[in-house]
Order: structure tokens, then sequence, then C-alpha cells
């Protein structure tokens, strides 16, 4: 069906709600956050107006592009592995019965609704040396002592998968639905196994999803600054975590916003690559 | 020997029996066409050839091969499927060179065999373009050609034509018995479209409730059909009692019909009369009398609706043999004993 393109300025008034709640929540916000990053810091947790560089200046040390590597490395890793994990579940999910379906995405919904502090504390409690699944390991003799798992960069990456992954299964779900089930069927009769026939077909027909599930996790991990702290050693510290340390425990609002700024670019720059890259092998 | 054999299969799903004691011989380089109202369980059946079901029971054997329990992609075939199952995100060419590319033929063979697929289906220079901006009919020659490139020991196919209008289809059903004959490969199509299964098979497999009903070629099917459902089923035919007495006279509606015979020791039968052989004469002796209640005349053939007892009896023919009657007029349909087939209850 093709609509009518607007004619008057009365036709864009269902757009206005949205526009409003727009501006009000998010580019009134993002913006503030832009003009502080430029502000003078004052000691004792205030700022002024000004337009100096120097919390920006600040940010290009190594120590800061370390952390910003370590948060986008690990952001990326948090969302390969989610999607690795992800795309076979989903895909199996999908082949089966209409109640085990149900079943498990109620489970996952019941995943989503536990706070961040939560999955940190339970994933503490479970890689930690007395209480933790060491212990079943020792139990059942496959290790000699129990041991403390966190904090290490372990804990992190399988905390924040943990967290991630039921996004990711709902994000991959309905694209799995609607693929149809006789492309894998005419694969494996033209002499493709199963494991193979996911491999030719599946992946690369969900390509699109694939990607954009990646973006999606991705962006997802970066913001999380509970779990590196709760499950990792500060050298484990995304940015996230230091961006709330200046604003929260430092005061240095002009400082952390720099810090924010640069990461929605970076992000920006790194999805905008993708969705190029994307583009770029469809018409090859 | 060569070709294939189901014995005794069966398959359940849960409680319900979708194939029952199947067995049937496809002799190598037959076209077999699998023809039956949906449910009848052909395509439960062509999928438990193909691997894609397991039988619950019974055995499947390819060349003296037992292939019941061989997982599908070991077992060399090609399937069209009914939804064509061209894989989207790769070109004409890709989709053709995709059981070549699997089986990790050299490119240079892949590539030969391509063009070579592609001279045949006339699709010649479109293997880079993507498989979305082709047309329906262009599609099925490229599930065709991607079937039939590893020159499989089996070709299947599940209503292969049914997305195409009626016209294409038509042409298709020669192109694809033509393309068979040249091939010579072993071929199995399920079809519920009996003009489909008469164009292009050797053997017409009739099928109903999970069971074979009859598996002859399509000329017997038509001419001797094995029982009321097969004669129902293919073509149009007029199904009528007839009975015996003691002294073996049969009579039909009350009219004897004289040289005609039951089968041994039955007194009831079934008899089917296609329309095309119903004479339609004078009202008198020697034929069954009738009311003429309907003329459909299609142009290139006319139907007489008669009344006859309260049975409705059709006629065809064609325009330079058209029946001289209106609607209402009392005519005679002659019977004769070698248009009528005399079918097993």
């Amino acid at each position: 069906m093709r609509r009518e393109p607007a004619q008057t300025l009365g036709d864009y008034t269902p757009l206005l709600f949205p526009a409003a709640m727009l501006t009000i929540f998010f580019v009134v916000p993002f913006g503030t956050m832009i003009a502080v990053s430029f502000f003078q810091r004052q000691q004792g947790g205030f700022y002024t107006p000004a337009f100096v560089y120097d919390n920006y200046a600040r940010f290009l040390s190594a120590f800061f592009g370390g952390v910003l590597g370590f948060s986008l490395m690990l952001a990326i890793a948090v969302a390969v592995c989610c999607v690795v994990l992800a795309l076979p579940f989903t895909y199996l999910l999908t082949r089966m019965a209409r109640s085990v379906q149900v079943l498990w995405l109620v489970a996952l919904l019941s995943v989503l609704s536990l706070s961040e502090v939560i999955i940190g504390f339970a994933w503490s409690t479970l890689f930690s040396r007395t209480a933790g699944i060491t212990n079943i390991l020792v139990a059942l003799g496959l290790m000699g002592e129990a041991q403390a798992l966190t904090p290490s960069f372990g804990a992190v990456l399988t905390g924040m998968v943990y967290q991630a992954f039921p996004y990711t299964v709902l994000v991959l779900f309905p694209a799995l639905v609607r693929l149809d089930p006789t492309l894998t069927e005419a694969a494996r009769t033209l002499g493709a196994s199963p494991l193979k026939a996911f491999f030719t077909v599946v992946v690369p027909a969900l390509r699109n999803t694939i990607v954009a599930t990646l973006i999606m996790v991705f962006i997802f991990a970066l913001g999380s600054y509970l779990l590196p702290q709760l499950l990792g050693r500060p050298q484990h510290w995304t940015l996230s975590v230091l961006i709330t340390d200046q604003a929260i425990y430092q005061s240095n609002m002009p400082f952390a916003a720099a810090m924010a700024v640069f990461l929605v670019l970076v992000t920006l720059g790194l999805v905008a690559l993708t969705v190029i890259a994307g583009r770029k092998g469809e018409a090859a | 020997m060569s070709g294939l054999a189901l014995q005794n299969v069966v398959k359940e799903f849960g409680t319900f029996r979708a194939v029952n004691d199947v067995d049937l011989t496809v002799p190598h380089g037959t076209f077999v066409c699998m023809l039956g109202p949906s449910g009848c369980g052909k395509t439960t059946l062509l999928r438990m050839i193909a691997g894609l079901d397991l039988p619950t029971s019974g055995a499947i054997r390819l060349d003296g091969e037992d292939i019941t329990r061989v997982p599908t992609h070991k077992r060399d075939l090609g399937m069209v499927f009914q939804s064509l199952a061209l894989f989207p995100h790769l070109t004409v060419g890709e989709n053709i060179a995709y059981p070549l590319r699997i089986r990790n033929a050299p490119k240079e063979d892949q590539q030969r065999r391509v063009d070579e697929l592609l001279a045949m289906i006339h699709l010649q220079g479109y293997a880079d373009r993507p498989v979305s901006k082709l047309s329906g009919g262009q599609r099925q020659r490229v599930a065709i050609a991607r079937a039939l490139s590893i020159s499989p020991k089996l070709f299947l196919l599940d209503e292969p034509l049914s997305a195409l209008d009626a016209k294409l289809r038509e042409a298709m059903q020669v192109e694809l018995r033509q393309l068979q004959q040249k091939l010579g490969i072993t071929t199995i199509v399920v079809t519920h479209d009996q003009r489909e299964a008469m164009t292009m098979a050797d053997t017409v497999v009739v099928m109903s409730g999970g069971e074979i009903r009859q598996a002859a070629p399509p000329v017997e099917i038509y001419r001797r059909p094995a029982d009321s459902f097969v004669a129902d089923f293919i073509g149009q035919t007029n199904l009528i009692e007839a009975e015996s007495d003691t002294l073996g006279h049969v009579r039909v509606l009350g009219q004897p019909v004289p040289g005609l015979s039951l089968l041994p020791g039955a007194a009831k039968a079934t008899l089917s009369i296609r329309p095309e052989d119903v004479r339609l004469t004078a009202p008198g002796a020697g034929a069954l009398s009738g009311t003429v209640t309907f003329i459909r005349d299609l142009g290139g053939t006319i139907e007489t609706f008669v009344d006859v007892a309260g049975r409705q009896i059709v006629a065809v023919s064609t325009p330079r043999a058209r029946p001289e009657v209106t609607v209402g007029q009392r005519v005679g349909v002659a019977l004769t004993p070698d248009c009528c087939v005399v079918l097993r209850k």
C-alpha cells in the first residue's frame, strides 16, 4: 500500500509527541553533556561554564587509551560470544514444539528481569572458592582443591555474556522463525550434512540479522559498569566504570562528560564502519 | 535389482498412520508420479525416500542397497521442493554449483557443469543474477538444474509446478518429461494434478488414505481403474451399480446388458463408464432410457447430463458428433460391455 506524502503541517501532528519526548529525554540531556564536557572544572565538585579542551586533552593518555581499548575489546568479545552461543541455540529452539519454545522464552525473559547487581553477586558466589562451582568439580574428582575463579577476565566475560544472552536470543528469534525450514532440508538433499547446512545456508542467509545483533550486543555490553567491578580486577574496568567513578566519586563532571562523548563517538564510528562493510559485502 | 524398492513402508505420526504398508518398485530410469488428494501420504512417502523422515517400519532399497537409515546427505539425490527452496543469498550460478561445492569439486568442474546446466534450462548468461530477480518459471528451472547438478541417482520432486500459472505449468510438464527421457534418470514426482501425472509418468501411483490403490501406466489407470476411488479420481467417470442374477445375466439400472459379466461369485458390482464411451441413441430397446437435464457446451467438448432412474449419467462428445438433443428430451443411453469396467468392491 502506498501512502500519500505529508502535505500540510497538520499531517505531521502525529509526530509531535515522539519528537517532544525525544527532545526532552534525549537531545536536551545529551546536549547538556556535550556542553559540560567543555566546561572548566572547579576544585570541590563544581564547574564553571567555559570552552576548554582540557578534559579531552587529559583523556588522550596511554592510560585512558588502554581502558578504551579494553572496553571495546570486552564489548566485542561479549558480542561475539553471545551470537556464537545464541545462534545455534535459537536455531534449534525454533525447530522445537511450540510449548518448548514458550518455556525457554519465559525462562530467558526471567533472566532479563534480574538486575545487573543480582547477576554480579550471583556469579561472584558461583565463582568463589568457598561456595563456588569448583567445589562440585572437586566432589566429582575432576579437581584437586577448590579455587576462586573471580576476580578475573573470564568471570567478567561470563557475567556479561550471561546478562546479554537473553537479548541476543530475543533479537535472533523472529528472523530464525521466518527462515524457510525447507532451505536446510534442500541443503541436506543436495549433499550437505546438518552442520554444513547450518554454516552454508542458515548463517549466510541471516548475515544481516547477525551483523545487527552483533552491533546491538556490542553497544549493550559497552554500557556495563557494575559487572566489571564486581567480577574483575581494576585492570578489567571499562570506560563506563571510569566514567561512573569520575562523575560520582571524583565529582569531576566535565571529565566524565568528555569521556562519555568520546565513547559515544567511537561507538558510532564502529557501528558506521560495520554498516558500510556490510553494504560492500552485499554489493560484492 | 537396479532402481528403487519400497518394502512394507509404514510411517506413523503419534497414533496417525500417514503411510500404511506401502510396497512399490521403481525400475531404473522410470518416471513415477505419485498422485492423490491432499493428506493421502504421498509427500510423506517422498520425504522418506529422501531421508527427511524416517519410516516407522519397512525398508527402502536403492540399487539393491538398504538406504532406510542412510542420512539424506549421503543418498546422492536431487530434490525439488514445492517452495523451490532456492538459497536467497546465492546467485543462480552459485545455487546450481552448491551440491558440487559441498562435495569440494574443483572450481573449473563446477563452472563447466553450471554452464552445461544453464544451457540445458535455456538460461545462459544468468549465472551471476540473484535468484530474487527471476520469474517464477525461471526459478523453477534453476531449482531443477540445482537438483540435477551432481547427476543424482534419484530425482525427487514435491509438487514442483504448483506455483506456476496453468499455461506455464503445461509447458513445464512437457519439458520436464523430455528432460527426464534425455537423462534417463529415475524420477519420482508428487502431485495432486492428474493431468500432470498423465502427461509425464511412465507409472502413475494413485494413493489414498496412506495406501497405494493402483500403480500402473497412465492409460491403464484410465482404461482399467482398479477400484471406484481410482476410477473417480482419474478423469471423469460414471459410477453405476450393476447386479447379476443366478444365471449370470447382468442388469444395469433394470436394463439387461447382454455380454457383460461381473466378477465370479459377485452378485453386485460397480461399473465405471467413461463419459466419452456413453452413446446417446433414440429411446427404445437395448438402451437405458432417461431424460436430458442439462447440456454443458464447452466449445471443444459437449457434456450432456442424462437422468436415468434417478441416477445422473454424463456423456461427452465432440462438436462434430454433437447429439441432436435438447433439455427435457427423452433419450436412450446405449451401454456396450467393452466400455463398462467392472470394479472390485
